[in-house]
């Protein structure tokens, strides 16, 4: 599990400083937990609104996985890096998901 | 709705029509065109109904198509509810109306702010595509309440804002109001009312158990607009507005034109029957033949061929043609060809308005020019009388600015007979005629009389005249008064009768004695012509008279001087005379 790919497609609106922070906020998390093991798709909905209204993105920025779990979204300047992180699972959610915890674990190992 | 209809093709406005015939008439035209309309209500007031129903106007009858953002609900579900005010929405969507399904995921993840430059990013690109005019927001608190802070609320509503008129839509935003989830709501409601050029909130409310819903146009900038709350409710063709007061167009279809009552002897005594246009209101007890003389108004309108409504409240539309079979007046015929709606009220519930919306709706879908409403007074009874009198106002308005001539009757209660015909509605002083039923009880019988309490500007007999029901129709029949008693039926007849024979005495009499006075006139002229005669005669006898007179002098002066000539000198005066 170590070795899996994060694919992520991040969602913006031109330059928009929520956008912009987003995509500093994406770089500065996968430099920090994903080194060498992410890969980063930025899709301009101002450039190309088309796979926006497929996929039904309409909140700017929005994070979407494209894999593992794919489809999981993440909406926002990705500025509260916590969350981002037990979807990663990265962080074990031990306070808000005790069930959860040992696969978490697991996956983090 | 043609008037409505007719305007985005002749005149260019700056108005958007709704196709919602009642808040056009409110707001003068529609909601302001490439502005954004703000619509609150509570949660099942008809918001998304209204915003829809703008866009399939404005996709079936302007040419401008339309997008609805649908925030709260899925697409589907909002064209599966909206299917039964058959707007063909299946067929509108393949290119006139586009629905974006953009409700938050369940199970969506938020890490800091964000904001809706993506959805107006797609917006723009797909407005531009379809060449859109309207667009729909429908339910935009969902998404404000995901914002972390005011400040950032404050910022989405006026991105959307700015995004609307640099690209000239006409916007609809709805927003649940309410207590429940006060907080993000309330406080964009605040900022979005500032921002907006036209506010509309829809409210739903019970009153004495009655379902109430009401419309109020709270701001309009630049447009004058009517402030007051103006019921609606959503009917078989999507939202229907109940206009309070348009007294515009009512004047210039006043008219002379009378139209029969069905009754002749009561078109003479209105001076030639109802005016065309005019409010007419029947009151009596029940059984006092109020609807056989409105079915009597209703036949003689279809014998016009004038299209007719009937909205009975009382009974069955098979029962109400029955009965009225029964005096004579067919009306079996006219709904077979279809000049005559029969519409058995009994089958609407909901309030006052409910009524009111159906009454016009089917009016104008029918387009009636005569309308009996049997027995008016039924509105008392649905929802508090307030209200019920506003209805009955507006129903009288309305068939008036619509040139419809008006006849409801109205049932008066046994308590209230102390003041004659008080009307439970007051419609009375807005009527233009009123006519009076009522029963005298006398010498064991009970009789219809019927008075024309007043007629706006006809003359008008204020006698009470006598109503009398038969199987060949409607008679009404002189009523006389004896001893300060007016009398009816049987009395009335033996009234008749005894005056019948009377007059023919009275007749006789006469008779005889012109016949005498003849006899003598003729002895007279004979006597006068003997005594002509006579005087001739006598006048012949005395002439001859005269002359034998003179004769005989002449002769005997003749006489003496022959004498004297025989005589000769020896005359006496002859001989002394040369002495």
């Amino acid at each position: 599990m170590s070795e899996e790919v994060f694919s992520f497609r991040l969602y913006i609106a031109g330059n928009a400083s929520n956008s912009r922070e987003a995509v500093a906020n994406l770089t500065r998390l996968c430099e920090k937990y994903l080194v060498g093991r992410h890969e980063i798709e930025i899709v301009d909905i101002c450039q190309d609104p088309g796979p926006a209204l497929t996929e039904g993105i309409y909140m700017t920025p929005t994070l979407v996985m494209v894999s593992p779990d794919p489809g999981r979204r993440i909406v926002g300047t990705l500025s509260n890096t916590e969350p981002i992180l037990q979807i990663l699972g990265l962080r074990p959610a031990v306070r808000r998901f005790p069930g959860l915890k040992g696969r978490l674990a697991a996956s983090s190992g | 709705m043609e008037v409505v209809r007719s305007t985005p093709k002749t005149v260019p406005s700056t108005k958007a029509p709704t196709g919602i015939a009642g808040l056009d008439e409110i707001t003068g035209g529609g909601l302001p065109r490439g502005r954004t309309t703000l619509l609150t209500g509570g949660s099942g007031s008809g918001k998304t109904i209204l915003a829809l129903q703008f866009l399939v106007h404005g996709a079936t009858e302007c040419d401008e198509p339309g997008i609805f953002v649908a925030f709260e609900e899925t697409p589907s579900r909002i064209v599966a509810n909206a299917e039964t005010f058959g707007w063909d929405l299946p067929d509108l969507q393949k290119d006139r109306i586009f629905f974006m399904d953009a409700q938050p995921q369940m199970d969506f993840v938020q890490s800091g702010t964000f904001d809706l430059g993506g959805m107006l990013a797609v917006l723009g690109a797909k407005a531009t595509a379809m060449k859109a005019g309207r667009i729909v927001f429908d339910a935009i608190d969902i998404v404000l309440s995901l914002l972390p802070s005011p400040a950032a609320q404050r910022r989405e509503i006026y991105r959307l804002h700015s995004w609307l008129l640099a690209h000239e839509l006409t916007g609809i935003i709805t927003l649940k109001s309410g207590t429940e989830d006060g907080g993000a709501a309330s406080r964009a409601f605040g900022f979005m009312q500032f921002m907006v050029d036209c506010a509309v909130i829809l409210n739903h409310s019970v009153v004495l158990g009655v379902s109430q819903r009401n419309l109020r146009v709270q701001k309009y900038r630049g447009s004058a607009f009517d402030e007051n709350e103006s019921p609606f409710l959503i009917g078989k063709g999507g939202f229907e507005v109940a206009v309070t007061r348009t007294l515009r167009g009512a004047e210039g279809r006043v008219t002379s034109e009378r139209v029969a009552s069905g009754v002749e002897r009561l078109d003479t005594m209105l001076g030639g029957g109802y005016y065309r246009g005019a409010s007419v209101l029947i009151t009596g007890f029940p059984g006092t033949a109020k609807t056989t003389l409105s079915g009597a108004f209703a036949e003689a309108a279809c014998l016009r061929g004038e299209r007719t409504m009937f909205v009975s409240f009382d009974s069955d539309a098979n029962e109400v043609i029955r009965n009225l079979g029964s005096v004579g007046i067919e009306l079996g015929r006219f709904v077979q060809d279809g000049s005559l709606h029969m519409v058995s009220a009994r089958t609407i519930t909901g309030s006052a308005e409910t009524y009111l919306v159906k009454i016009k709706t089917l009016a104008e879908a029918h387009r009636a020019r005569c309308l009996v409403v049997d027995p008016i007074s039924t509105l008392s009874k649905s929802g508090n009388e307030l209200t019920a009198h506003s209805v009955a106002e507006r129903l009288l308005d309305w068939s008036k600015a619509a040139g419809i001539t008006l006849v409801c009757t109205s049932l008066l209660d046994e308590m209230s007979s102390h003041s004659e015909g008080g009307s439970p509605l007051q419609i009375s002083t807005l009527a233009d005629t009123w006519i009076h039923l009522n029963y005298l009880v006398q010498a064991g019988e009970r009789n219809r009389g019927m008075s024309i309490i007043k007629s706006r500007g006809t003359a008008h007999s204020n006698q009470v005249r006598e109503l009398v029901l038969s199987d060949t129709g409607i008679a009404v029949t002189d009523a006389y008064t004896a001893g300060g008693e007016v009398l009816m039926g049987t009395m009335r007849w033996e009234k008749e009768s005894a005056e019948r024979h009377a007059a023919e005495a009275l007749a006789v009499n006469a008779r005889l004695r012109s016949v005498r006075l003849e006899a003598e006139e003729a002895e007279l002229e004979a006597r006068v012509r003997s005594l002509q005669i006579e005087l001739a005669a006598k006048k012949t006898e005395k002439a001859v008279l005269t002359r034998d007179d003179h004769a005989r002098e002449q002769e005997t002066l003749l006489g003496q001087d022959r004498l004297r000539e025989l005589r000769g000198a020896d005359d006496r005066e002859a001989q002394s005379g040369p002495r």
